[in-house]
């Protein structure tokens, strides 16, 4: 069940999933709000490793900026225009933790059960290409294009709703 | 390696739930909703290299889902500042109007 070769690829796979859980766990315990943003800047930059793993630089790049980069920053801007020193009260609500606790880890065993009885087929050697940028540039302009100019779209009419909401309002 | 990188997937995505339930503070609720979306994309990316057919078109579905996760945060970060204008508080439990 467990019989994973120990390889350079499992080390540093052990090594960035260790980081990511334990950002993602400071992220639940912490108590203060801004350092559980940078705890889950650590889960950003431990993905970002795990995508270089995968092959995928372009993408593991794009997760370092907009995640670390922008996400982290947003998050730490939202908190300043809201409270100051905000800090996670203890839960009023013991039932409420609870069952949400339980939710998560019955979800958490139905997918590692499915996960561990599922034989995946033995995949086809992966080609990603010699410049994987320039792949996923060639295409993004060819197959995916209308996708790819839709989302131009949906992000031009996000931020400037986001522009219009946050504004003050003139006459206060 | 599949497994380990599905398993990951779901370790994340699960604390995400958990977070995303548990917390009161709005802007905790806003992260631990980009932690599931980054579960997805561990997936997505996993599967565009150990899937039955490779190919580089998970890492270009995973590039959509981080912009449109992108636009998600600047939205709902304005949303909450035009709320604590609003009423003073971030805390999710105390936006409870339309229950009342």
């Amino acid at each position: 069940m467990f019989n994973i070769a120990i390889t350079g690829e499992f080390a540093a796979f052990f090594v960035f999933s260790a980081i990511m859980i334990g950002g993602a766990v400071l992220m639940i315990s912490l108590d203060k709000v801004v350092h559980m943003v940078i705890s889950m800047a650590a889960v950003f930059l431990g993905l970002a490793g795990m995508f270089v793993l995968l092959e995928a630089e372009f993408v593991a790049f794009v997760q370092v900026l907009i995640y670390a980069g922008a996400v982290s920053i947003l998050m730490i801007f939202g908190i300043m225009m809201t409270k100051h020193q905000a800090v996670e009260r203890e839960p009023a609500k013991p039932l409420h933790e609870t069952l949400a606790a339980v939710g998560a880890l019955c979800l958490f065993g139905v997918l590692f059960f499915a996960i561990r009885t599922t034989t995946f087929p033995e995949p086809q050697p992966f080609q990603p290409g010699e410049d994987n940028t320039m792949a996923i540039g060639e295409l993004l302009y060819t197959g995916y294009v209308i996708p790819f100019e839709l989302l131009s779209v949906l992000l031009t009419v996000a931020f400037i709703g986001a522009i219009v909401l946050a504004k003050k309002e003139a006459d206060e | 390696m599949l497994p380990s990188y599905l398993t990951m997937a779901a370790i994340l995505f699960c604390i995400g739930l958990y977070g995303a339930l548990v917390k009161r503070n709005a802007v905790v609720v806003l992260l631990s909703l980009e932690l599931m979306l980054n579960a997805v994309n561990l997936n997505l990316v996993a599967f565009s290299k150990y899937g039955v057919v490779p190919s580089l078109t998970g890492q270009i579905f995973s590039l959509f889902t981080i912009t449109v996760a992108a636009a998600e945060a600047a939205i709902g970060v304005a949303i909450l500042i035009a709320l604590f204008r609003l009423r003073g508080t971030v805390n999710v439990d105390e936006f409870d109007k339309m229950r009342r």
